[in-house]
């Protein structure tokens, strides 16, 4: 029997603000407990929310970017539920007119192009952090208490895992493009919520939805839909029922495990924020904030290989991030050769960052740095041999190329009226290997290079050497 | 509606408040006369009429994003009944959404 998945996820972004949507608290990640916190955020009796604009601006700026359709009149809501990381006892969203509906994310899986509808995406407010102790008790962190989130919605549009994951992955590069949010998923910037439901082939109508919350990483969400697709069809095929529950994915066992069965839709008694007036949306301000649209990563691919002439599989790979992006773009700016640029941000740059667990911002190699090592590479000044030391020099102390390779002696030599005579004397002194080369043997030029580069410590150019010996080796 | 004297106990509990007997009587014969005056609104025919949200006919004031710190941190912990390395101190409780 065959069976058909549909998947629908919320995905929850932190907008990049420097202060709270309704209290001027700093924004921070990693402040001590309960620094970064107001009266507003401690609902004290009396307080009142202040919108910040900024979360408007970053929300429509996504909004924009999604092909989604900002609503001209949005009010915010009060959800109502008791916990201790929610001093006001209801949290402030946007229920009845959300920001934006109706927009799409274009995918590509297995070769072929999808269209994945997003339903909406709204304003909140994040709730406080509670840890609990092994004592029979928590603790309570009210920093987050009130940090912007956008939560994005999507239609159930999604049938399998990998596309999924393709979705995330596209919708994470888009938003992180806009510079709304940091999207970092280990940072709790991005949180990820997946629905899934599975019913026979042919069959019109939706089976029982099963929810998992707070994935942290893609991986996580593409393994935890394929051991629950697997999971609800041994239930069917068994003659069972799907139970309308939530669950959550053991990263250990890579099996998802039922937290809670639903016994239907909570009733959080949604009604208009009194505190905060409905706001219109003026249409001279979604222009004014589309005109100021960074260049999107698509903008960015049809640049990078259509100008710079690079491969679509390199461009894919230095877009995977905003910064690698914007690093490469300083390279060229700086006078790198695009493909030498790319090249090296893929392999060299991106194999140091795996292999030490950092991110481009943290690395002590400039943008202009990398162009400078990439002007003497291309110019014969050093051979790549040499590029590999400078180039590890540079990121591990943010040390001047051109500066290192001059102090240390590393200039490769270039040189015809110095190389010339060396040649000469090279293969007069081996008239073996000028037989060797008379009778087809590749090899033989192999050597007379290796005696060359003995003769000048490694510092001859290779392929200036090349050319002088079968210039040489020609005419004997 | 008729209130009862239950009701009104419970509501006193969650709001952490204690009544003697004859309190109690006074509360659940307004409350039940405050319910009633409610009930009143649902005999008014509000037919294709818009959910007010606002009485005031104003935009949202925005403010713009300017971080400032709050001067003390012990200044809001005064009211915190048990606290432990700046954190508030809790019972446990389990049964939440984690979105929530």
């Amino acid at each position: 029997m065959n069976f058909k998945s549909t998947i629908g996820l919320e995905v929850h972004f932190e907008l990049k603000t420097k202060s709270k949507i309704f209290s001027p608290s700093p924004v921070s990640y990693g402040a001590e407990a309960n620094t970064e916190t107001n009266v507003i955020d401690w609902a004290m009796p009396g307080v009142l929310p202040r919108l910040n604009k900024d979360v408007y601006r970053l929300g429509i700026m996504v909004a924009l970017a999604t092909h989604s359709h900002v609503l001209p009149v949005t009010h915010f809501d009060r959800k109502n539920y008791f916990y201790p990381d929610n001093p006001k006892a209801y949290q402030i969203t946007q229920f009845f007119q959300p920001l934006a509906r109706d927009g799409y994310i274009e995918i590509e899986v297995r070769g072929k192009k999808k269209r994945i509808g997003i339903h909406e995406m709204h304003i909140e407010e994040d709730a406080g952090k509670n840890t609990h102790g092994a004592n029979g008790y928590s603790y309570v962190d009210l920093n987050r208490q009130g940090v912007p989130l956008l939560e994005v919605v999507s239609e159930p549009d999604m049938e399998d895992p990998e596309e999924a994951y393709a979705y995330l992955t596209k919708l994470r590069q888009i938003v992180q493009f806009t510079g709304a949010s940091d999207v970092k998923m280990e940072e709790g910037s991005m949180r990820v919520d997946t629905n899934i439901s599975i019913r026979p082939a042919g069959q019109e109508k939706l089976g029982t939805k099963v929810e998992m919350k707070n994935l942290n990483s893609f991986d996580h969400v593409r393994r935890s839909l394929a051991y629950e697709e697997k999971r609800q069809q041994q239930v069917l095929l068994s003659g069972g029922r799907v139970q309308l529950s939530t669950r959550r994915f053991d990263e250990a066992t890579g099996k998802t495990v039922l937290e809670r069965v639903k016994e239907g839709d909570a009733d959080y008694r949604y009604f208009p924020e009194p505190d905060i007036a409905p706001y219109h949306i003026k249409q001279s301000w979604i222009d004014e904030i589309e005109e100021s649209l960074p260049e999107s990563p698509f903008e960015r691919r049809k640049r990078y290989v259509e100008e710079y002439g690079i491969k679509e599989y390199d461009a894919d790979v230095i877009l995977q991030t905003k910064e690698s992006s914007d690093f490469y773009d300083a390279a060229v700016a700086a006078g790198a050769d695009p493909t030498l640029a790319a090249n090296w941000l893929n392999t060299q740059v991106n194999g140091y960052l795996n292999e030490n667990q950092v991110g481009i911002a943290d690395i002590k190699l400039t943008p202009e740095h990398l162009a400078e090592m990439i002007k003497m590479i291309k110019d014969g000044t050093i051979s790549s041999k040499i590029a590999k030391k400078v180039f590890k020099e540079s990121i591990e102390n943010g040390t001047d190329p051109k500066k290192y390779v001059e102090d240390k002696g590393m200039v490769q030599l270039s040189d015809v009226s110095v190389l010339g005579p060396m040649v000469t004397k090279v293969v007069d002194d081996n008239p073996q290997s000028v037989e060797d080369f008379k009778n087809g043997k590749d090899r033989a030029i192999g050597f007379l290079v290796g005696q060359i580069m003995k003769q000048t410590r490694g510092k001859a150019n290779p392929k200036v050497v090349n050319q002088l010996l079968n210039k040489e080796l020609q005419s004997r | 509606m008729k209130i009862t004297k239950d009701e009104i106990n419970h509501v006193a509990a969650l709001s952490r408040l204690e009544f003697g007997e004859d309190e109690i009587d006074k509360f659940t014969e307004q409350m039940g006369d405050i319910i009633n005056m409610a009930h009143q609104l649902a005999e008014v025919d509000t037919e294709g009429v818009p959910e007010t949200v606002q009485v005031v006919d104003r935009e949202t004031d925005f403010r713009e994003d300017k971080p400032e710190h709050w001067e003390s941190r012990a200044e809001l912990m005064k009211n915190v009944p048990e606290k432990a390395d700046g954190f508030i101190k809790v019972p446990v409780i389990i049964d939440k959404d984690d979105n929530e």
